[in-house]
């Protein structure tokens, strides 16, 4: 049986009530085991908790309820070592070079100089930046921008990388493409991946098993294993059983999607 | 692999807009000059840019003007100093206490709408005729604008930094140094800027008021005595100190920029 590396046990969170507006129930109960080394995504429909579980995941947010555990560890209000965090939003730092924005952890965290640049270029040289060391992030486009994201967190050596909708900004065609460097990247540092997204056909190309959601306040309906090699990466589109993932991952969320929209599920015509 | 990429073409030392903007200006200053020299503008009104220059020399040759200069940047630097240190820190707290910030954002609003100079003789009246008083009209002059650029610089940091802040476990101050100071600073450096103007415009206004030295004190005791040629001078040298150094911080801004923006 493989090794749990993360874990959510019973998790709740709710936002208090504030300046006039109602507490919220965000997020479940919520239970996830995440097994290490594997690729998991987490799909559902807007609004469901899935930025807020990567939140209580990563300590960057406390759970109202439940317990969550990194390693064996308590997660409390802190970013365990070796979780790295990748947000939607373009977190470049627009004052650095390209170089300096990769290496900013590396230098917090007082690593020898020496160390510094190897493992920065390394990182520059992966992600396919390192003809753009000396740019500043507003000469790259949305994805390199992402891709430097990506190196500022890679060169940490995380075993827990966290990706909260990376590609969301992005055009369907460079997702495609930054998903397989995401692949590639999962090979080769042999970390735990989790992704939120809410495109059905990024996690069913990524993941060895997907977290299906429920309507806020978002519980995990469905576990689909995928049962993809792992030597994979996006011509994984064209087989036959990519089509019969995502159409489950569907099936799972349409009604959801409607009850997030505040319309009542619809049964089949035929099942009327 | 996805490798486009926008880098700005190369400028070289001066654009040609730059070299438009300075053949007007030397087209005005031309026109000016023929004008005084042929007589249509009286030389009891003006003088010729070429002697306000010629005089100008004289001045710094004969050592008239350095104690007036040295008297004015002094109490510039000071209310520069003040202004902006005090109303970065203003704008600090206003941003961490939002009910003082609402309390407080109508008087922010309106601050531009108070004569300041009214309370200068009330100045005068408790420091005496000394640097204080012009100071501290200078200061108050321009402690604002740093203030409310302070707050719009603290108020467009995006929120993603200070998770990201939180994923390096950053601490308040690691994160204040190192992210949101550089984050805010385009709005932090359009504050010096109009600090700057305000402080010089505070100074010299006060200094022509009332006071015993400095170069507005200098410049209103010329216009009162009928020595042109000299007001012209050091309001000639006043127009060109204010304006390269506000070339030097537009040059400075633009370098910050462009690396932000890629423009």
């Amino acid at each position: 049986m493989a090794e749990i590396h993360a874990e959510l046990s019973g998790v709740t969170r709710v936002y208090p009530e504030a300046a006039g507006r109602p507490a919220l129930h965000a997020l479940g109960p919520a239970d996830l085991a995440l097994r290490r080394g594997e690729f998991f995504s987490v799909v559902g429909p807007s609004g469901c908790g899935k930025s807020t579980l990567l939140e209580v995941l990563a300590g960057l947010a406390t759970p109202t309820e439940g317990r969550v555990t990194f390693e064996g560890r308590a997660v409390a209000n802190r970013v365990p070592d070796g979780v790295g965090v990748v947000f939607q939003e373009d977190a470049s730092f627009p004052w650095l070079t390209v170089k300096d924005n990769v290496a900013f952890g590396l230098r917090r965290a007082g690593t020898d100089a020496a160390e510094v640049e190897r493992r920065v270029s390394d990182a520059l040289a992966f992600m396919g930046l390192k003809d753009f060391a000396k740019a500043y992030p507003a000469q790259l486009s949305g994805g390199m921008r992402q891709r430097v994201c990506i190196a500022r967190t890679l060169v940490l050596q995380p075993r827990l990388i966290l990706l909260d909708e990376p590609f969301g900004a992005l055009d369907a065609q460079t997702r495609l493409l930054m998903g397989d460097e995401l692949l590639r990247l999962w090979r080769r540092t042999g970390a735990t991946v989790l992704l939120i997204t809410h495109a059905l056909d990024e996690a069913a190309m990524l993941s060895d098993r997907i977290g299906a959601m429920s309507a806020r306040p978002g519980r995990f309906i469905d576990i689909v294993e995928t049962g993809w090699p792992r030597e994979r990466d996006s011509r994984i589109v064209a087989q036959a059983g990519f089509g019969a993932i995502t159409g489950r991952l569907w099936e799972l969320l349409r009604d959801e999607s409607l009850k997030a929209l505040g319309h009542a599920p619809q049964r089949p015509p035929d099942a009327a | 692999m996805h490798r486009s990429v926008r880098l700005t073409p190369p400028e070289g030392p001066m654009s040609r807009l730059a070299w438009i903007r300075l053949g007007i200006l030397a087209g005005l200053v031309a026109l000016i000059e023929g004008l005084c020299r042929s007589g249509v503008i009286p030389a009891v009104t003006m003088v010729a840019p070429s002697a306000m220059a010629a005089e100008l020399a004289h001045l710094f040759a004969a050592g008239l003007i350095q104690g007036d200069l040295r008297h004015t940047l002094s109490a510039v630097a000071l209310a520069l100093v003040l202004a902006v240190a005090g109303g970065f820190a203003i704008g600090v707290v206003l941003h961490a206490l939002p009910r003082l910030r609402r309390a407080v954002d109508p008087l922010l609003a309106t601050y531009y709408a108070v004569p300041f100079f009214v309370f200068y003789p009330v100045l005068v009246a408790l420091f005496g005729l000394s640097q204080w008083p012009v100071v501290i009209i200078a200061f108050l002059f321009a402690v604002v604008a740093m203030v409310i650029n302070t707050l719009n610089g603290l108020d467009r940091i995006p929120r993603v930094l200070g998770k990201v802040a939180r994923v390096h476990n950053m601490g308040p101050m690691a994160t204040a140094l190192r992210l949101k100071l550089p984050a805010a600073a385009p709005n932090l450096f359009t504050g010096l800027k109009l600090a700057v103007a305000y402080s010089f415009i505070g100074v010299i206004a006060c200094e022509f008021i009332m006071a015993t030295s400095g170069l507005g004190y200098a410049i209103a005791y010329a216009y009162n005595n009928f020595e042109t040629r000299r007001m012209y001078a050091l309001m000639l040298f006043v127009l060109a100190l204010v304006t390269a150094i506000n070339m030097a911080l537009y040059v400075w801004e633009r370098r910050m920029m462009q690396r932000r923006t890629g423009r």
